[in-house]
């Protein structure tokens, strides 16, 4: 339990760090960026009983994103949303087996987490662009943006996820 | 009256899930209006410590590239100063002869650069503590980069021209023409100018400088060149796609302009409004 705790301040931390020191300033083919410090709220340990303090900590993260980047509140909103229906991507994406609380989203098969990824990624960039951009005459820059950030984001992840799991003792 | 209480307790997670979700939109759309982000913005102590820290290492790697625009500079300075008496119209500083300066110039440099969003802010070095207030000009050798935005004692923001919500006055050089300098967030090297009037007559080409409309920027800073223009008819104006001298993309030397008349000029346009 202890060292739970300890891990997810590690990675709260280091995917904060990672992200604005690094993510932001990737400016693929001149504006994708991945958004991989969701990858906290993706992996947070899923119990039931904590979900006000999930909560909280993905609107922190988002906030603190949103505080190196200059971008108002637009992270920490999409952080909170997709934090708030992550319960109901992760019946649809796992099924029965979620019903149990014993998944970690490490040891899943590839095809139910690509679903689960792609998911909650999509809908964490559609809002983070629509309030950033937020205007209805650019609505097709904010598709580009969120659909091609997206591919990125979750390419990242993929590749990510093996690495942060913890070491087996 | 319990039925209440209940329901509240029940749906708790909702309700905290409805708090964070308006908290973080307030910070949201206080950061859509022009000089409202007060809360959230990467000049306090955390976030320009640590750009800073990372700045001080990244810092050495364009550092050949940085020094040769420095000796470029120099190098037209120093034309300026010897050919002095056939070019003083450029100069910045008009009156540096008998004391009374009209613009005071810092120098700062750039600690964190963003060019890939519709809202852009540089962060920069200098705070309160070295003078540095909302709304001063700033620019670099090549010309405009934006305006202060936040201040804190040690750092600054900087609201690019990259910004869509950045509106400067700025006029052709020919005509005298004057227009609003905005962005349309698709290229990061060209900005719109618009409003300039259907008897301007722009030519592709054309160099923009800034307008001696606000208090923000001396007059003749150099923009950029016309790229293209079209008239909109409903409007009768131009809109004319302006290619920046500046790189946006590298920026790291760059100063800081003071106004030194500009209380003087809010008090007198304060009373002429009155009247």
């Amino acid at each position: 339990m202890n060292s739970d705790i300890i891990l997810n301040i590690v990675r709260f931390i280091l995917l904060v760090l990672a992200q604005v020191l690094v993510f932001n300033h990737i400016d693929f083919l001149g504006f994708i960026n991945p958004y991989i410090y969701i990858l906290f709220i993706l992996l947070y340990p899923i119990k039931k009983e904590n979900r006000a303090q999930f909560l909280f900590l993905a609107f922190l993260i988002g906030f603190f994103v949103d505080l190196f980047s200059d971008t108002g509140g637009v992270n920490a909103a999409a952080s909170v949303c997709i934090a708030y229906i992550r319960p109901v991507v992760l019946k649809f994406a796992f099924g029965n087996i979620y019903e149990y609380q014993i998944i970690k989203i490490s040891n899943t098969p590839i095809g139910q987490r690509v679903v689960y990824l792609i998911i909650m990624i999509l809908i964490h960039h559609l809002i983070l662009f629509g309030l950033e951009i937020f205007s209805f005459s650019n609505i097709l820059s904010i598709l580009k943006n969120t659909l091609f950030s997206s591919v990125f984001t979750v390419f990242l992840c993929l590749l990510i996820i093996p690495l942060l799991r913890k070491a087996k003792s | 009256m319990q039925n209440i209480i209940a329901f509240f307790i029940r749906n708790r997670n909702f309700f905290f899930f409805l708090a964070l979700l308006s908290l973080s939109l307030v910070f949201t759309f206080q950061s859509h209006s022009y000089h409202r982000s007060k809360f959230i913005n990467s000049a306090n102590w955390l976030t320009g410590g640590v750009y800073e820290s990372v700045n001080n290492i990244s810092s050495y790697f364009d550092l050949k590239e940085q020094n040769q625009k420095l000796v470029e500079e120099n190098l037209r300075l120093r034309n300026l100063i010897l050919n002095q008496g056939e070019n003083t119209v450029d100069s910045l500083i008009k009156d540096s002869t008998n004391n009374l300066l009209n613009y005071r110039i810092k120098s700062a440099t750039v600690i964190k650069n963003s060019y890939n969003k519709t809202k852009n802010y540089i962060l920069i070095n200098k705070g309160k503590k070295d003078g540095i207030k909302q709304d001063l000009g700033v620019i670099t050798t090549n010309g405009i980069v934006g305006i202060i935005d936040n201040t804190s004692s040690g750092h600054s923001t900087v609201q690019s021209v990259l910004n869509s919500l950045s509106e400067i006055n700025a006029q052709l050089k020919n005509t005298s023409h004057f227009g609003t300098l905005e962005w349309d967030t698709k290229k990061r090297n060209i900005v719109q100018l618009t409003d300039i009037p259907d008897l301007a007559n722009p030519q592709v080409g054309d160099t923009i400088i800034t307008g001696g409309m606000s208090t923000i920027f001396p007059k003749n800073i150099p923009i950029g060149t016309i790229m293209d223009f079209k008239f909109d008819d409903s409007e009768n104006y131009y809109i004319i796609n302006v290619k920046l001298f500046n790189d946006m993309t590298s920026l790291e030397h760059v100063y800081i302009i003071e106004n030194m008349n500009t209380d003087e000029i809010k008090q007198l346009e304060n009373l002429t409004n009155e009247q």
